[in-house]
Parts: C-alpha cells; sequence; structure tokens
C-alpha cells in the first residue's frame, strides 16, 4: 500500500479527475445522471486517494517532501515530471479534494444556465486536476503548465455559464491572469538561466527542480534576484489578488456561477499565495527581504482598501468579493513578514479563507436563486422568511469576521501577531505601523459583515418577496453540500493544531535562509 | 469529593452542552424542557462551583509545600521541568511573591534538576519565613492557582497551551456567574413567557454562560481573547433579540463594533505583552511574573497595558467607548441584568484584576498618584453617574449607573486597590442585577413600559419588587451596613491612601459620585416608587417565579458586604477569621504585585455615607416634596445648554454615528468604490482598449495588407481556423496574444539590458 502510495499516489490524486473528464467527454450529453455520477464519483475517488496520502504522510517530517515521483519529462531543458507534498501542500490538497465533490453536489439539482451539465462539470473536473498538480507540482515548468490549466475552464465556466457581464468579466480574468503568468514564466526562465547547473547523467544542465533552486539560486545577483522576485509578484500577485491588481476579481466573481465563484475563491485565489511561499521566498530569500516591505504595505492597504469598498457594495456577491481582497490582505501581511508565525498564519489563513468565503457564496448563489436578486436594498428578514439560511449566514459572517473559535481568527490573529516581530533585517518598526493598521482592518471587517448581516437577515421581508412559493429554507443538496465546510469552520476554529502541527515544521524550511525568522 | 479545581473545564462543557441541546432540540422539546435543561445545567455548574471555592478554600488554609508546591508552581506557569532554565527564574518569582526581594534569588541559570528542586526549597522556607511579615495574620504564604493545561497548537517550533487556571479569583467569578445566571434563567421563564424566540433565547442565555465560565478560568491570554469575543457574540445575539425592529439591530451593531473596536486595542495588548515576555507562552502567570521581574521593560508594560486597556475601555464601557451600553437595553431585561450590568460588562475589569502585574508594573500603579487607567475610571464614573439624571427610561438610569459604577471598580484597580476594585465588581453583580430585575418586574407589570413618567405610586401594588428595589438602591448609594457601602469604602481608603502616595484626585471623583449615585438612584426610585400612578396599565404583582430572584439578590445586597468585614471597625475588632475573608482568599499570592492594603478610614465612611445620604435627601425634597429650582432649564440658558449637552450625551453618539462611522460607511467607503471602478479598473480597461487597437492596426494594416498578400494562396485551410477561433473570441485572441507578447518583451527587455 504505501509502496504504491509512494509511486503513483500523487499522479493519481492529479490525474484521476482528467480521467473522468475523458470518460464523459465521450458519452452524449443527454445522459445526465451518467455524468453526475461520474463526476461526483470521480472527485469522490480523488478524495479518498488524498485521504490515503494523508493517513500515510510522515507528520513527525512535514517539511520534507513524501511521496515523491521524480521522472524524465521533457530532457532537452532538463525539465522533469517531479511532484511531492510536504505540509505546506497537504492543507491546501486536502481544501482543494473536499471542495470539488461538494461543489458538484451543490450543483446536483440546478446547474445554472445554460445548464449542460457535462460540460459544466468536465470543466470542474479539468479544474480540479490543474489545482491538484499546482499544488504538488516541485518543477518550475510542471508548476506552470498546471498553473495555466486552471484559466481555461474557470473562463469558459464564468464566459458560459455567468450572468449578464460574463464576456466582459471572463476575458478580464482571462487576460489578467495571463498577463502575470507571461512575467512569470520570464522570471521562470530568467532563474533556469542564472541559476547554477548540475550534473545530469555527466552533462552540467540547468535545471527547474524547485527542490533545488534554492541552493542554486544563491549565486545569481542581488540586483536580478529583485527583477526576478518582480516577475513572480506579478503573477502570484494577480492571482491572490493583492492591491491594485485586484480589480478582475470582483467582476469574475459576480459574473461567476455560484460554484465557480466557490472555486475561485476556494482553492484558485491560493496558487497566487501558495506560490510565494513555495517558490518565490525560498529560491529568493534575499530578494523576498527586498520586497517584503513593499509587500506589507500592499497588503495592509488591501485589507483597509478592500474593506471600504465592501461597505460601498449594493450586491451582496460583489461585497464578498471584496472582502477577498481584504481576507487575503491578511494572508499577504503573514507571507510578508517572514517568520514562521506569518507564514503558518498565511497557510491557515488560505484555508480558512477558503472554507469561508467559499460558505459565503454558496449563500450568495442560493439567495439568487430564490430571490433572482442580490441587491442588498431588496433583501431582507431572511431569519424571518429561511431561518436556517439565516443561521448559517450569521456563522459564516462570524467566522469571516475572525470570531476567535472559529476558523478565520487563526488566519488573522498570528498575522497580526508576527507583523510585531518580523523575520530578517526587516523593519521592526514599520512592521509594527502595518499591525495596527491590519488592526483597524478587523473593525471594518465586523462593520461590513455584519451591516450586510444586519440588511439581509434581520428585520421582515419586502413586501415583494413576502408570499413567493420559490423562497425555501436550506435544501437537501445544500445541507450535504455546506455541513462539512461548516463543522470544518468550526473545527479548525477550535483545534488550529490540525492544520499548525503540519505547516509549521515546513515553513520553517520555507524560511531557513532568513535570519531570525522564529517568532 | 473528589478534587475539582484541576477539573473546572467541566463547568463551561455543562453549558456548552446545555446550548447544544436546546439549539438541536429546543423547539421539538418544548417551552418547558428547554428552560428546564437550561435551569438544570446552571444549578449544576452552580454546585461545582461552590465545590471549587470550598476546595480553593481548604488550599489558602491547607497550602501546598514542599514537592507539590514546585510541582504546581511549575505548572502554573506553563512550563515543563525539561525548561529548566526557567525553573531558577521561577524559584526568584516565587520567593519574590513571598515578600522577599527577588534580587536574592538571583543565581546562574543552571539547566539541572537540582534547580527544580531549589525552587521548590526555596519557596517553600521564603514562604514559611516571610508569611506572617508580608500578611499580618501569619495565616499563609504564596499559594499558586491550580493550572492545568493541554497543548493547543505548535508554531514556531513552540508549543502553546490551552487550560483552566483556578485561583480565589476564578472561584468568585464562578460562583458569581453561576448564581446570577441561574436567577435569571429562572425570572425569564415567566418574562419571556410566550416570546417568538424563547427557544434561541434559552440557547444564547447557556452559549453566554458557558462563553462567560470560559474566560474567567482561562489560563492564558489568547483563550481570554476567545472568550472575550464569544461573550460580545452572544451579547449581540441577544441585544438583537427582537431583531425585526431596526432600532434594536442597530443597538445590536453598535454594541459590537464598538467593542471591536476596543477589541482592537486588546489584540494588539495581547501580542505586545506575548513578545515582552519572552515570546514563548501567553500564560497569564508568566506574563505577570515576566512584568513583575526587575528586568521588565516597563515602555513595552505601559504600551501594552493601554492597548489592553483598549479592549477595557470598550467592553466594560469605560469613556469614550462607553456608548454602547446604553444602546444595549434594547435587548430583554434578564438579559440586561446577566451580561451588561452582573457579568459581561466586568470583563474589562477581571482582565485588568487577573493581568494586574502588567497594569502595575507598566503604569506604575504603585508608585503613581495619576495615570492614565486611574483618571479614565474616575472620570467614568462622574460622566456615567451625570447621564443617569437626565435619562426617563428606568433601564437606561441603570443602564448609565452601570457605566458609572464599572468607572468606580476600574478606579479601584487603578489606584491599587486591587481587592477594593474586585470586591464592588461582586457586590455590584447582586444588587445591580437586582436593580434590573426589579425593574423588569416593574415593566412586566406596566404594559411593558420601562418610562418612569408613566409610573409611580407602585410600592404599594408591588410591594415585594418594592422592598427589593429599595434595599439594592440603599446597597449601590452605599448605605451602612449593605453591600455597596463596605465595597465602595474600600475603594475610597484606597484611593485615600493610595500605594506611596495618595490618588487625590481619585478620592475626589469616588466622593462626588458616592453623592450623585445616592440621588440618581433616589430620583428613579421616587418616581418609579411614590407619588401617584401616572400609566394606564393596571400595576400588579409578579409572580413568584419573578419575585423569589429579586428575594434572592436583595439578600445578597444586603449580606454580602460583611464578607470583607475590616480588621479595625471603628474600633471594632472581630477575630481574624471573620475579618477580610474576601481579601485573604480571592487576593493573588502568586505573581502578584506587593500591595499595600488601605486600612478601615472612619472620616471617609462617614464623609461617604453622609455625601449619600444628602444625595437622598435633596432628590427627596425635590420630587417629593416638590422643593428647589424646578423648572430651571426654562429660565436659564446656562441650564438649558447643560441639560442639553446631557441629553445629547455629550454629542458622543453624534462624532461616532454620524461623525465616524457615518464618514467612513459613506464618503471614504464611496471614494475607495470610485477610486477602484475609474482609476484602477480604468487603467486596466485603458491598457485592453489599446491593446484591441493597436492589434486591429497590426491586423488590418500589416497582417492583411503585407504578410496576408503573400501568403494568400495557402489561406483556405488557416482561413477555416481562424473563422472557427474568431467564433469563439471574435477578436479577442489578438488582444490576448499581444499583452502576453507585450509584457514579455518589456521584462525581457528588463533582463537584456539591466541586468
Amino acid at each position: 500500500m504505501k509502496d504504491f502510495l509512494n509511486s503513483w499516489g500523487l499522479s493519481l490524486a492529479v490525474f484521476l479527475p482528467l480521467m473522468g473528464a475523458l470518460v464523459m467527454f465521450v458519452v452524449p450529453k443527454a445522459r445526465e445522471q451518467f455524468h453526475k455520477t461520474v463526476a461526483l464519483g470521480t472527485s469522490l475517488v480523488v478524495a479518498f486517494v488524498g485521504i490515503l496520502l494523508f493517513a500515510n504522510f510522515d507528520y513527525d517530517a512535514t517539511g520534507t517532501m513524501q511521496f515523491v515521483v521524480d521522472k524524465s519529462w521533457i530532457p532537452i531543458i532538463n525539465s522533469r515530471y517531479i511532484v511531492g507534498m510536504d505540509g505546506i501542500s497537504l492543507p491546501l490538497i486536502a481544501l482543494t479534494i473536499l471542495v470539488v465533490p461538494l461543489c458538484i453536489i451543490y450543483s446536483w439539482n440546478h446547474f445554472p444556465e445554460p445548464r449542460n451539465p457535462k460540460a459544466f462539470l468536465i470543466l470542474i473536473l479539468i479544474l480540479q486536476t490543474g489545482m491538484m498538480g499546482s499544488f504538488v507540482a516541485q518543477d518550475l515548468i510542471l508548476f506552470f503548465v498546471f498553473f495555466e490549466v486552471v484559466l481555461l475552464p474557470m473562463y469558459f465556466m464564468i464566459g458560459v455559464w455567468g450572468g449578464e457581464k460574463r464576456q466582459y468579466a471572463s476575458l478580464k480574468f482571462f487576460l489578467y491572469t495571463l498577463f502575470g503568468s507571461a512575467l512569470m514564466i520570464v522570471s521562470f526562465m530568467t532563474l533556469y538561466f542564472l541559476s547554477d547547473q548540475i550534473n545530469v547523467d555527466g552533462t552540467m544542465m540547468h535545471t527547474f527542480d524547485m527542490r533545488l533552486l534554492p541552493e542554486l539560486a544563491t549565486g545569481i545577483s542581488a540586483g536580478a534576484a529583485l527583477w526576478i522576485f518582480g516577475g513572480m509578484f506579478m503573477g502570484f500577485g494577480i492571482k491572490v489578488p493583492m492591491f491594485p491588481f485586484h480589480t478582475w476579481l470582483p467582476d469574475a466573481h459576480t459574473q461567476a456561477p455560484t460554484v465557480g465563484s466557490v472555486i475561485l475563491a476556494a482553492v484558485l485565489l491560493k496558487l497566487g499565495t501558495y506560490g510565494f511561499i513555495r517558490i518565490a521566498i525560498p529560491i529568493l530569500p534575499e530578494a523576498a527581504e527586498t520586497w517584503a516591505p513593499f509587500i506589507g504595505v500592499l497588503a495592509v492597504v488591501g485589507i483597509i482598501y478592500g474593506a471600504l469598498c465592501c461597505l460601498a457594495q449594493t450586491d451582496m456577491k460583489r461585497l464578498i468579493a471584496f472582502s477577498s481582497v481584504s481576507h487575503m490582505g491578511f494572508v499577504m501581511l503573514g507571507i510578508a513578514t517572514l517568520t514562521d508565525f506569518g507564514l503558518n498564519a498565511a497557510v491557515f489563513g488560505m484555508v480558512a479563507h477558503g472554507l469561508i468565503t467559499g460558505m459565503l457564496f454558496f449563500i450568495a448563489g442560493s439567495t439568487k436563486d430564490r430571490f433572482h436578486t442580490l441587491d442588498i436594498a431588496r433583501l431582507g428578514g431572511m431569519l424571518k422568511q429561511m431561518p436556517h439560511m439565516g443561521w448559517i449566514l450569521g456563522f459564516s459572517v462570524m467566522a469571516s469576521l475572525g470570531l476567535p473559535g472559529l476558523a478565520g481568527f487563526w488566519g488573522e490573529f498570528p498575522a497580526i501577531l508576527s507583523a510585531y516581530n518580523p523575520g530578517g533585517d526587516l523593519n521592526v518598526a514599520f512592521f509594527r505601523v502595518l499591525m495596527v493598521v491590519a488592526a483597524i482592518g478587523t473593525v471594518l471587517a465586523a462593520a461590513y459583515l455584519l451591516w450586510l448581516y444586519q440588511r439581509v437577515a434581520f428585520g421582515v421581508p419586502k413586501a415583494e418577496f413576502e408570499d413567493d412559493p420559490h423562497i425555501h429554507d436550506v435544501s437537501f443538496t445544500e445541507w450535504v453540500a455546506w455541513t462539512p465546510m461548516l463543522v470544518l469552520i468550526l473545527v479548525l476554529g477550535v483545534f488550529p493544531n490540525l492544520i499548525f502541527r503540519v505547516t509549521d515544521g515546513a515553513v520553517a524550511n520555507v524560511l531557513s535562509a532568513i535570519p531570525g525568522h522564529g517568532g | 469529593m473528589p478534587e475539582l479545581l484541576d477539573k473546572v473545564w467541566i463547568v463551561p462543557a455543562i453549558m456548552a452542552l446545555s446550548f447544544l441541546i436546546i439549539l438541536f432540540f429546543g423547539k421539538r422539546a418544548g417551552t418547558r424542557a428547554t428552560a428546564g435543561i437550561g435551569i438544570a445545567a446552571v444549578s449544576l455548574c452552580l454546585l461545582f462551583s461552590v465545590v471549587v471555592a470550598g476546595q480553593w478554600i481548604n488550599r489558602v488554609n491547607n497550602p501546598p509545600t514542599g514537592e507539590k508546591l514546585a510541582q504546581d508552581i511549575v505548572k502554573a506557569n506553563g512550563l515543563t521541568p525539561q525548561n529548566a532554565e526557567d525553573v531558577e527564574a521561577e524559584a526568584n518569582a516565587a520567593t519574590h511573591d513571598s515578600g522577599e526581594t527577588a534580587a536574592t534569588a538571583s543565581g546562574t541559570p543552571t539547566v539541572t534538576p537540582i534547580a527544580l528542586e531549589l525552587a521548590s526549597t526555596g519557596a517553600e522556607s521564603a514562604a514559611g519565613a516571610t508569611a506572617s511579615e508580608e500578611h499580618g495574620s501569619g495565616e499563609h504564604g504564596s499559594v499558586p492557582p491550580v493550572v492545568r493545561t493541554v497543548t493547543w497548537f505548535q508554531m514556531g517550533g513552540i508549543s502553546f497551551e490551552a487550560g483552566t487556571l483556578v485561583d480565589g479569583l476564578t472561584a468568585m467569578m464562578l460562583i458569581t456567574v453561576c448564581i446570577i445566571s441561574l436567577l435569571v434563567h429562572i425570572y425569564s421563564t415567566e418574562y419571556l413567557r410566550g416570546d417568538i424566540r424563547y427557544t434561541h433565547y434559552y440557547a444564547f442565555l447557556s452559549l453566554f454562560t458557558a462563553s462567560m465560565l470560559f474566560y474567567v478560568m482561562s489560563s492564558n491570554t489568547l483563550q481570554m481573547l476567545v472568550g472575550w469575543e464569544l461573550v460580545g457574540v452572544c451579547s449581540f445575539g441577544l441585544i438583537g433579540h427582537w431583531w425585526e425592529e431596526k432600532k434594536n439591530s442597530d443597538a445590536a451593531l453598535k454594541a459590537f463594533l464598538t467593542n471591536r473596536v476596543g477589541d482592537m486595542g486588546l489584540i494588539i495588548g495581547v501580542a505586545i505583552t506575548f513578545f515582552a515576555a519572552g515570546a514563548n507562552s501567553f500564560n497569564v502567570l508568566h506574563i505577570n511574573e515576566y512584568a513583575l521581574s526587575g528586568a521588565a521593560n516597563t515602555t513595552l508594560l505601559l504600551v501594552g497595558g493601554l492597548c489592553l486597556f483598549g479592549g477595557v475601555t470598550s467592553k466594560s464601557g469605560q469613556f469614550p467607548l462607553h456608548t454602547w451600553l446604553p444602546d444595549a437595553m434594547a435587548g430583554p431585561t434578564p438579559v440586561s441584568a446577566l451580561i451588561h450590568a452582573a457579568t459581561m460588562v466586568v470583563a474589562g475589569v477581571y482582565l485588568i484584576a487577573r493581568l494586574y502585574g502588567v497594569f502595575f508594573a507598566g503604569l506604575g500603579i504603585g508608585s503613581s498618584s495619576l495615570h492614565y487607567v486611574a483618571f479614565i475610571g474616575g472620570f467614568t464614573t462622574i460622566i456615567g453617574g451625570l447621564l443617569a439624571f437626565v435619562q426617563t427610561d428606568l433601564k437606561k438610569v441603570l443602564a448609565y449607573s452601570t457605566i458609572s459604577q464599572l468607572g468606580y471598580m476600574v478606579m479601584a484597580l487603578g489606584v491599587g486597590a486591587w481587592t477594593a476594585g474586585v470586591f464592588h465588581l461582586f457586590t455590584h453583580a447582586f444588587f445591580k442585577a437586582c436593580l434590573f430585575l426589579g425593574a423588569g418586574s416593574v415593566s412586566h407589570a406596566c404594559h411593558h413600559t420601562f418610562d418612569m413618567r408613566e409610573m409611580g405610586g407602585l410600592r404599594k401594588k408591588m410591594p415585594i419588587t418594592h422592598a427589593t428595589f429599595l434595599a439594592a438602591t440603599l446597597a449601590l448609594a452605599g448605605i451602612f451596613p449593605l453591600a455597596g457601602f463596605w465595597s465602595k469604602d474600600e475603594i475610597l481608603a484606597g484611593a485615600s491612601s493610595g500605594q506611596e502616595s495618595a490618588y487625590t484626585l481619585m478620592l475626589v471623583f469616588g466622593l462626588i459620585t458616592a453623592f450623585m449615585t445616592a440621588a440618581y438612584m433616589g430620583r428613579a426610585y421616587w418616581m418609579t416608587f411614590w407619588g401617584n400612578y401616572r400609566g394606564h396599565a393596571k400595576p400588579h404583582e409578579s409572580p413568584k417565579v419573578i419575585t423569589v430572584p429579586l428575594i434572592i439578590l436583595a439578600a445578597c445586597a444586603v449580606f454580602l458586604g460583611f464578607t470583607n468585614f475590616p480588621t479595625n471597625f471603628f474600633g471594632l475588632k472581630l477575630p481574624g477569621g471573620f475579618t477580610t475573608r474576601f481579601e485573604h482568599y480571592v487576593e493573588p499570592t502568586f505573581a502578584f504585585p506587593p500591595l499595600q492594603h488601605a486600612e478601615f478610614t472612619p472620616w471617609l465612611a462617614i464623609a461617604s455615607t453622609v455625601l449619600a445620604a444628602a444625595g437622598f435627601f435633596l432628590v427627596y425634597q425635590y420630587y417629593a416634596k416638590n422643593r428647589g429650582p424646578h423648572g430651571l432649564t426654562g429660565r436659564s440658558g446656562l441650564a438649558r445648554a447643560g441639560y442639553g449637552f446631557l441629553e445629547n450625551k455629550y454629542y458622543l453618539d453624534t462624532i461616532y454615528t454620524d461623525g465616524i462611522a457615518g464618514a467612513t460607511k459613506g464618503p471614504l467607503a464611496r471614494a475607495s468604490n470610485w477610486v477602484n471602478q475609474n482609476v484602477l479598473d480604468g487603467v486596466v480597461n485603458g491598457v485592453g482598449t489599446v491593446a484591441r487597437v493597436s492589434a486591429g492596426f497590426v491586423y488590418k494594416d500589416i497582417d492583411q495588407l503585407v504578410v496576408d498578400g503573400a501568403v494568400n494562396g495557402s489561406g483556405s485551410v488557416s482561413e477555416g481556423a481562424g473563422q472557427f477561433l474568431r467564433r469563439i473570441q471574435t477578436g479577442k485572441v489578438q488582444q490576448y496574444a499581444s499583452i502576453l507578447f507585450a509584457g514579455a518583451v518589456v521584462l525581457a527587455g528588463v533582463f537584456v539590458f539591466v541586468i
């Protein structure tokens, strides 16, 4: 078993969804039940493989890559098929294998117009391959390929199943991200050429191996390293998205179908922050130190700015989208501190944000299904009309505003804490200012979320919806899709060690080249 | 009886279980069962709490020694013998706590098990040797709290713990919370009868009680933060209990958001104290010990303490963040009694009491005669008391009175009168809960109004409510020999003697408040219970489920003051076993600053009582005899202006709601959104447009004319493909390609030319 997992586990988890998609591809689209079953079945098998992997993971060596497979792929440029999982990828893989089946379950009975479950589900499965691949790839080119694989399905998902302005939104999403990718791949290339060579079967070659590059890149001049980091910063920063490169996000989210929004918020955004932690910082630690204050500033500006924009929104979904900008600001602040506290907080924050904001998008989607609008001014009295939904929204809102005891807190508080004492030679006073500004963000978060809750859930239903027969409380598929997320939000909030224990050893590796990163 | 001191986690767990049961099964089980579950759970908790308190008293009477003491010390600070480098410091601390100076035990930090032994023997002998000097009675030395922890999470290779800490303060809080929660649970069965959200109400009561109990037994600041926020959420839910009305949900939001402002300070304060104390533990005793050790960075502690005080300011209704508390009266009255008078709002006071080392060292309480915390406490007593005069809503009078009394407690802690402040917390919880529940009883009888202008003459119609209300009023006003007299008097004595020097300004504040408290309470009392009935209902005495809790609380308001009877009361010297019991069992002796305890001061006791009596007398003359300057606001512009200033609550609400909140969610938010849509997005769209235009140029003028001209013959295949692509994209592929290309060119150029 262990041997099988070691050689095939990760690859299975990555490519099984693609297999499922291929099977569905050849079956006519009229057989909807078949497609739904295959899609769900595939995602559940992936989840099962994932759980097997987690069960066999060595939690005493979270800093080491495990289940590593290293095979020749493109020998001419010495790019290899290397996959592996450590304590940083594990929580994100867990998030992915959880969210995808839940999204399929949620879609079960209400596919967005123009329906076509076959195409919709195939896209979700391809997405999953891309996401899983990005989190396990240990070769820059392989990573890049998976990173880009994610783009197309999401593009089509927004462009075909989206709202009224889907054309504009999907294109903006696609182009903006690609723009960043272009700079990122140039950075990867430069890194490849400027880093030291290794001996491959007797010939000296450059390498894309992410495990070796931290060592090999030490010879790169400081100036070049800065530019390379800059290219990666654009690629990852747009994906996060960091202020001021976030404007694709509200449009994409507002227009995307519910499930698209959920996957986008829950997993796709994390590719950016993951990239910083997995690639940019360990390979170019000195450049990271130079960039960190800049990233820190953009992070807290994003926190405040995103929150202020939330306060101005009249559309529930757009408000939640802007809240992502604010919340990802906390994640980036944690990363910018270059401390193990900060990075732990960042990984936790990614998972927590994925669950909580995913939940919020689910609720927004279900609200839209029933009211056919997300105009906050027209909503109201949810607690009266749909008490369960109202409570779930309340719970999610509380989690989102970082209530201690729920998951959101553990992304936020340690990030603020870590800014008190940044790592490396970062300016302490400067980061303490960032800490205070970030703390102000927690007040604003409470303000926009509770204000939203007041307008949507409290009060009495508006006259136009008072007797609307379409408005019913949480349905069965919704319960099935949501319960795991709600439970996890609570469980992770109470037992944060479920994640911190996994990440702690691994982030120490990321920061090994940064002096004084501890505490 | 098994040892419960290290198993207190059971107590909040019971309430949490009760919450879950009520939440998931309450609707089906019906109202009687719902209330029954809650009441049973709290009763059980009360029973446990009493046992815990008893065992704590026993522990103080028979303090652990030798090996056991050393183990307890190690547990208390969350330090295991493995990292024994700290144990040496513990030896310091233990001896320090027992009254010796820290300097005597400052040896070299050796990492050996011997250090542990040294710690134990050192502590033991020190405890024995110095007990009689430190505590005149010679009854006990340093009794470490009972701490039990489990690993919560690890970060940066350090393992952080969650756990329970039990000492006298915890035990006192457990009992207080449980008693009042139980009475409120019982009272609510009648008060909330027929309410639309009866189940939710009881669920939240359980959750609140669980959170509050969890908070007071936290062994570290992070856990306190959890409890702190959870009680805030319950407060939010219960203030907004009747959320159909916007007024109520507004009040709930205001409460939560105002508290969030303070929490900002709390979060930063927790961070600062954590890093100050060595960045390896949130343990409160560890932090206190650090703060009290000679090596502490007092500037850092000052900043940390002030940040923490930000949290206190909002939670415990201190100026200028007290404004949410009167609005919080929108919630059901039993909730006001439990949460917004007796328990949750004292969480801030408790925080100061718990982290007293930080405040003591940071603010220099021992050596100062004026500092921020003491001043704000004193100032809050005045501004809260003044506002109570202009309220016509009985609950609002009580709310402002609560603000004023919370100020008293904070002031007491600020002047170094730790026991006095905590003692006042204790007594106040009972008489203020009695007053609130009394107000609820009155409103229950008068068509759910709290407007005192529609009351009057109720003393004959509601004799029990009247008698209990009167007892609690006198207790609050500090009339001898009721509970408030003793606690208030201790605070005044503490302010007048201070530590090294007297806190004169605080004493003046305190005396003025003594007068004001009697006066505004007298006013409320007369308007409600005397004169003729002015309303339209047919008031009647409330049923037993309401009056019995009132009687119990009134009895507490009468008698609880004796728990801390002074050693020398006008020459009356009771045996040691009867005096200052509260101080003896509640005041920490471990990781706690060496405090001077003020003696009972006869002239102050007389002065404050005379002032209180004068307050009653003047109000009696004004309201009952109709003497004095009635209609002054009509005649004097100055009086009118002053009255208006008070009526508008010093315009703080206007500044906050219209000024700060309005500006943030109005212009500021709109401006951000405008920038987002027009500037940031404008750039993005601009780039897109430029790309499309240039792509069109490239396509039409270069590709079609020049390139395509050359390859026209072989175009049929590619045209087919192009048609296909165009169907999907209609010209957008070029845009994508050109942006990709442009970006790559720019960066490639950088690499070529710059590097």
